[in-house]
């Protein structure tokens, strides 16, 4: 099993909410990262859990930046960095609307011009700062204070359009998996170019959840199929361990949305919607790995 | 080195010289120049800066903050719909204490397309935070460009400043330019908080209602202090290379009855019209004002005053005129001309001098059947 440092650069007692997930992929990604590496943050839940100030949670420097901004921001910062000759880690840390949403634009510029950054998108399938309200990453059926009925449309797959710049590296990872998402962290900083981490995190008061059922949230969904670990190292496809035992024999999707008041009264045709979404994903990442297209 | 240059070129030659570490710009009509050359200079070595060539303007100013805060001289240029396109992060440049220097080649807002000159879009950021000045000639255009780094990373200030220069009627205008030596006019750059992994520190979290406001303040402290800072690079630009512009342009101002104040090009044209009128008699002066933030103080008491706008704030009249109005109690006669790049020729400036009518506006061209 990889050693997991024991410096922590996410101090404690920090203004996370109980059972907050998203907590536990920056203390990960920070320990795989270690000290010479500076945040840029879009808004997100992270710019609470920092804190306020005078007063900082985080053991590197965090560059707070617009929403729309986090990966042109961290261009420039590489760039200054990189002309100094210093090999200081650029991670931007993103909530899924800063991704998906408002900041895709920034994000694809970013991966197009080939900035050497780690960009890891934390995924918890809503805009959970603002208190829930849907983004292009809220699953089909899934209720947010804007989509009190459940989500109609589709989650956006970020993932295929990242992999539309061909980056060096890019992985998907969950917090309930620390040692994969932090094994996947180191490997990305040893690459040069845009890498793309996206990271499912689920979260207690938006998916309406008991706190303490975080990491089992997270194992339901990879063991569903609803959340496939991948990675994809220059352009090649392997499927991670848990993901490729999920595939041959999932768990029942129900055992994943069930506990899930989010999903509360999701209709048929939505549930049938999200399993057909996740086996033709799993179906194709699978022919990919297979080398079949 | 004389030579002949537009003022896009001028700009263009002034950066490469201060060989900021990045640059990254997006190209927008007339500002294009200034990015094409740029990035020829780089191509072909004769600049060492990293330039991004971004996707848009929010992330040209986005790029050059994350740049700025290691610590590294950064420059942008954008225009129009460009400039407002970045508003959010030019708010940001500000706020975040970056001496981020941009070219700003001021130019008409939408709809209808128009690409000529007008002062409405700088004006929009007006209250950002940046240091803005506007500049007149090809010569004042590099001249400026220069000491806005050494203004804007002076200690005293850290803050952003914006050059602006007048579409077309200066960005693609050829004119004589004399390049200097910079000797050691340009020093390396230290900002006090740049980001140090050994030292992390938080960069604009969440910030209360207990401390936001002293931050607030503390920008307009070094908005004040600049005064000071102006003066003083200006003097040794003076004395290193013997030129030098001051907070306004003023030209014939000492014994003048009426004197007219305006920005940009038009001030320049003034000067010519300022001649015509003495000729007639008139005791005219003209006062082009260079430096809009932080605003200077002016001495128009006991004259008449015309104030050209080049901008409109709609619903309340001339931006320049209420700046005239509120800082110097003065009742001018206040008219908005040169919009979009309509034409005003000094023989246009001279009348509006003759038949002013004090604490009156009037829209050059309008007439009852416009």
């Amino acid at each position: 099993m990889t050693e997991i440092p024991k410096e922590e650069y996410l101090f404690k007692c920090t203004s996370a909410c109980a059972g907050c997930s998203s907590s536990l992929v920056l203390r990960y990604v920070l320990k795989a990262a270690g000290p010479d590496t500076v945040l840029v943050m879009p808004a997100c839940c992270t710019s609470v859990i920092q804190g306020i100030y005078p007063n900082t949670a985080m053991n590197v420097p965090v560059y707070n930046v617009a929403f729309a901004a986090a990966a042109a921001c961290a261009s420039g910062m590489s760039a200054a960095f990189r002309a100094a000759k210093k090999s200081t880690n650029v991670i931007v840390y993103a909530g899924d609307g800063g991704t998906v949403d408002i900041g895709i634009q920034a994000l694809s510029g970013a991966f197009e011009r080939r900035t050497d950054f780690l960009y890891i998108c934390y995924d918890n399938e809503a805009y959970g700062n603002t208190g829930m309200q849907r983004s292009g990453a809220t699953p089909t059926g899934a209720r947010t204070t804007t989509t009190p009925g459940g989500k109609p449309d589709t989650k956006k797959d970020i993932d295929r359009i990242v992999e539309a710049h061909d980056p060096p590296y890019m992985a998907t990872a969950c917090s309930a998996y620390p040692h994969d998402l932090f094994k996947k962290v180191t490997k990305a900083l040893s690459i040069r170019g845009p890498k793309f981490i996206h990271v499912l995190a689920p979260c207690p008061p938006g998916w309406r959840y008991p706190t303490e059922q975080t990491v089992e949230m997270g194992k339901l969904a990879v063991k569903t199929g609803m959340w496939v670990l991948f990675e994809r190292e220059y352009g090649k496809v392997t499927i991670n361990g848990p993901s490729r035992a999920a595939m041959i024999k999932p768990l029942p999707v129900e055992e994943y949305l069930g506990p899930q008041g989010r999903f509360k009264g999701i209709s048929r045709e939505a549930v049938d919607a999200l399993v057909s979404l996740a086996r033709r994903n799993a179906k194709r990442l699978s022919l990919e790995e297979e080398g079949v297209c | 080195m004389l030579t002949i240059a537009t003022g896009n070129k001028a700009v263009a030659a002034a950066v490469k010289q201060v060989s900021p570490e990045v640059i990254a710009a997006y190209p927008i009509t007339p500002q294009t120049e200034i990015v094409e050359q740029i990035a020829e200079y780089v191509t072909n070595g004769e600049l060492k800066s990293q330039y991004i060539p971004v996707e848009s303007e929010h992330s040209a100013m986005a790029a050059c903050i994350g740049a700025s805060i290691t610590g590294a001289r950064t420059f942008t240029a954008t225009s129009s719909h460009g400039l407002l396109y970045m508003h959010e992060m030019v708010n940001w440049a500000a706020g975040g204490r970056l001496p981020i220097v941009m070219a700003n080649v001021n130019r008409a807002l939408g709809p209808g397309w128009n690409i000529w000159a007008e002062h409405t879009d700088s004006m929009q950021e007006r209250d950002t935070g940046w240091l803005q000045v506007y500049v007149s000639t090809v010569q004042e255009a590099y001249d400026t460009t220069l000491m806005a780094f050494r203004i804007a990373e002076h200690n005293d200030v850290l803050l952003p400043v914006m050059v602006n220069l007048d579409g077309f009627s200066l960005s693609h205008i050829n004119q004589s330019l004399e390049t200097v030596d910079l000797g050691d006019f340009i020093p390396p750059l230290r900002l006090p908080h740049a980001i140090d992994v050994k030292n992390p520190r938080g960069y604009g979290p969440l910030t209360g209602p207990e401390d936001y406001f002293k931050f607030r303040w503390d920008i307009e402290r070094s908005m004040r202090d600049s005064v000071k800072v102006i003066e003083s690079i200006e003097n040794e630009f003076f004395r290193r290379f013997g030129r030098s512009y001051g907070f306004t342009d003023d030209y014939q101002c000492e014994d003048a009855d009426v004197v007219v104040v305006s920005m940009g090009t038009l001030g320049k044209e003034a000067e010519v019209s300022i001649d015509l009128l003495r000729k007639e008699g008139i005791k005219a002066g003209s006062m082009r004002i260079r430096w809009l933030r932080p605003f200077p103080k002016l001495d128009l008491k006991g004259r008449d005053v015309v104030v050209i706008d080049r901008d409109y704030s709609f619903g309340y009249g001339g931006i320049l005129a209420e700046a005239v109005r509120s800082t110097c109690r003065a009742e001018p006669y206040s008219v908005i001309a040169g919009l979009g790049g309509q034409e005003v020729t000094y023989d246009d400036i001279a009348g509006f001098i003759r038949g002013r009518r004090p604490g009156e506006e009037s829209w050059f061209g309008v007439t009852p059947d416009v």
